[in-house]
């Protein structure tokens, strides 16, 4: 899998919760992913959705996701375009949401930290990142960062497209 | 058999895997006693029906749960319309439990009706759903197309986690409640700081802990992270379930079983504690919090909204008239909650001080509707989370958590205090 870095987007406060992600005001309105995305992050960075474009990646520090379940947390980034969260850690129900929307993510404080520090100029030369997730690598500029690689389950999941693919399979395979 | 904690014996029955154990980080699949969800259930079912087809059946009517309590009464059509959906739902595939709005918070009414025996796993679609580890069982909150996926093949995937055992010991000081075991327990292990681990709770102070002060315990577990939060059946459990009749052993932790923590706290010389904006985390002894005036007290929601929060909350607002800048919002956990508050008197104190009664639900605790606060106001809350945003305004705001006699004694002053006025 390889991004363009179009824009990073760097949050590296620790403990993002699903609240500023996507408003508890709108949770119980049936809204579409196109719809949720007009609200991801408003109360936490309220240029986002204006700025933010299709490709973007999401760089962020320790426990993104924190708090409620809510998995428009997920889809509204993803809505919004965010191909990718590097984080130095994440909540344990954000990614679990996030392997069941196959949004990847990537658990690296070296490259949350890495990216951080030289966001300068990994912007201006539209700088590429490849992810391997088969094999837990990130690559950027000369830099190598391996990750955790998902579980069996997970990365099954994952790759089916997510769990609504993933189940549809399961149901097809057992009738 | 490598020592099991209690959650490995837990996972270990719900796989089938009993007489082998498991081990941590070991991927097990499960099927659930119960599986709970609330207002979500309407957008679960849109999900669960792309999985199965317009004509696909539930796998297991019996099994789960459904509770409305996030938006109830609806404070408008879209809100409503949404309830529509899950009742439709519900009627269509002949789910046996439903709680019609007004029954209260799905994280009361499930133990309350008798759907947690010890020992079970519990699976939820909320954060919350690790209350249920006060009964002995595993509460373990999942997302919604997870849900959609369990209702449809009755099964999940769940990665065996590692344990943290805490200690506590010591008996609770006068004004000081679980509330504020549970947030200093929180100031030490951080937000992060049980992230995919399973809490157990022991000592001394725990075997004089009531099912309601547990639950406080259980349900802030979700705050630091945790997969889970348990306590092992003991002779309080037992009583709370003789109501049921459940049949069941009594389940311990091997003596072998291993830990990648130990939190051990002497609670007899704890103070008030309060967790200060806008993170679960940031909790200081009431003591170093400078004066801080609030505009609204909640008292309510799945953390603290029982019988006895709402009658610690009586006794210190008997004859008494909360401070004329305060709102004070009350609300019951749940109707039968209520019904008791009203035949006790309870509910007459609180009225007669000021408060404002509603309808047995989430309320305000996450913004949609009930009581949300103005941008440049705030709040101190017996809830279990501080956001920004959370109580509706994201502006110039604030929400302080704290025990309910913390809450009650703040509404009479005006400014958050445990000190009686
Ligand atoms: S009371 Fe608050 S925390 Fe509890 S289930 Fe309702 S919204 Fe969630």
């Amino acid at each position: 899998m390889r991004f363009k870095s179009q824009k990073i987007w760097i949050f590296p406060e620790d403990d993002i919760n699903t609240d500023v992600i996507f408003p508890g005001r709108y949770t119980y309105e049936p809204l579409t992913p196109d719809e949720m995305a007009r609200h991801a992050l408003e109360d936490y960075d309220s240029k986002f959705i204006e700025e933010v474009e299709e490709g973007d990646i999401i760089v962020a520090g320790n426990n993104f996701g924190a708090g409620s379940s809510r998995e428009q947390a997920v889809t509204c980034l993803q809505a919004a375009g965010i191909s990718c969260i590097i984080a130095k850690s994440f909540a344990r129900i954000y990614f679990r949401n996030a392997i069941n929307q196959a949004l990847p993510l990537v658990i690296s404080p070296e490259c949350s930290d890495f990216i951080t520090k030289n966001k300068k100029n990994l912007l201006s030369s539209k700088e590429k990142i490849d992810v391997d997730f088969d094999n837990g690598l990130l690559k950027i500029k000369d830099k190598v960062f391996s990750f955790p690689k998902l579980d069996d389950q997970a990365l099954q999941i994952f790759k089916a497209g997510g769990l609504v693919e993933y189940t549809k399979t399961r149901l097809k395979k057992s009738t | 058999m490598v020592g099991q904690t209690l959650i490995q014996k837990i996972l270990a029955k719900a796989s089938g895997k009993e007489t082998e154990g498991v081990v941590e980080n070991e991927i097990v699949f499960v099927s659930p006693h119960r599986i709970l969800s609330h207002d979500n259930s309407a957008a679960i079912s849109k999900t669960f029906y792309k999985m199965v087809g317009p004509n696909g059946k539930i796998w297991g009517p019996e099994k789960i749960f459904i509770a409305l309590d996030h938006a109830v009464p609806p404070p408008d059509a879209v809100k409503a319309g949404n309830h529509t959906v899950i009742r439709k739902f519900v009627k269509d595939q002949g789910i046996k439990y439903f709680y019609e709005g007004g029954t209260g918070i799905c994280h009361e009414v499930l133990p309350a009706k008798g759907h947690v025996p010890p020992n079970v796993v519990i699976l939820g679609s909320d954060s919350h759903t690790t209350t249920h580890g006060a009964f002995g069982a595993a509460g373990i909150p999942i997302g919604r197309t997870e849900t959609a996926s369990v209702w449809a093949i009755g099964e999940t995937w769940l990665k065996v986690p590692e344990s943290i055992k805490i200690i506590l010991d010591g008996s609770l000081p006068k004004g000081v409640y679980a509330k504020d075991v549970i947030l200093e327990i929180i100031r030490q292990i951080t937000a992060a700081g049980a992230t995919y681990n399973s809490i157990e709770f022991y000592g001394s102070s725990v075997k004089k802990l009531s099912m309601s002060e547990r639950m406080t315990l259980s349900n802030l577990t979700a705050e630091m992270g945790a997969k889970a939060g348990i306590f092992p059946v003991d002779d309080v459990t037992d009583e709370w379930n003789k109501q049921f009749g459940f049949q069941y052993d009594r389940i311990t932790a091997d003596e072998d079983a291993k830990y990648i923590k130990t939190l051990e706290l002497e609670v007899s010389n704890l103070t008030p504690r309060i967790a200060k904006p806008h993170k679960v985390d940031n909790v200081v002894p009431i003591e170093e919090l400078g004066k801080t005036t609030i505009d609204v007290a909640l008292i309510g929601t799945c953390t603290n909204g029982r019988l006895d929060d709402l009658e610690i909350a009586a006794n210190i607002l008997k004859d008494k008239t909360i401070h004329p800048n305060i709102r004070l919002l009350v609300y019951p956990a749940s109707q039968e909650i209520l019904l008791q508050a009203t035949r006790e008197g309870i509910l007459e104190i609180l009225v007669a001080a000021g408060g404002q009664i509603g309808v047995p639900a989430c309320g305000p605790c996450l913004g949609a509707y009930g009581g949300c606060i103005a941008s440049g106001e705030k709040a101190i809350s017996s809830a279990n989370r501080n956001f920004k945003g959370r109580m509706g305004s994201k502006e110039d705001t604030g929400i302080y958590l704290a025990s309910p006699a913390t809450v009650a004694k703040s509404a009479l002053a005006g400014y958050i205090t445990a000190e009686e006025s």
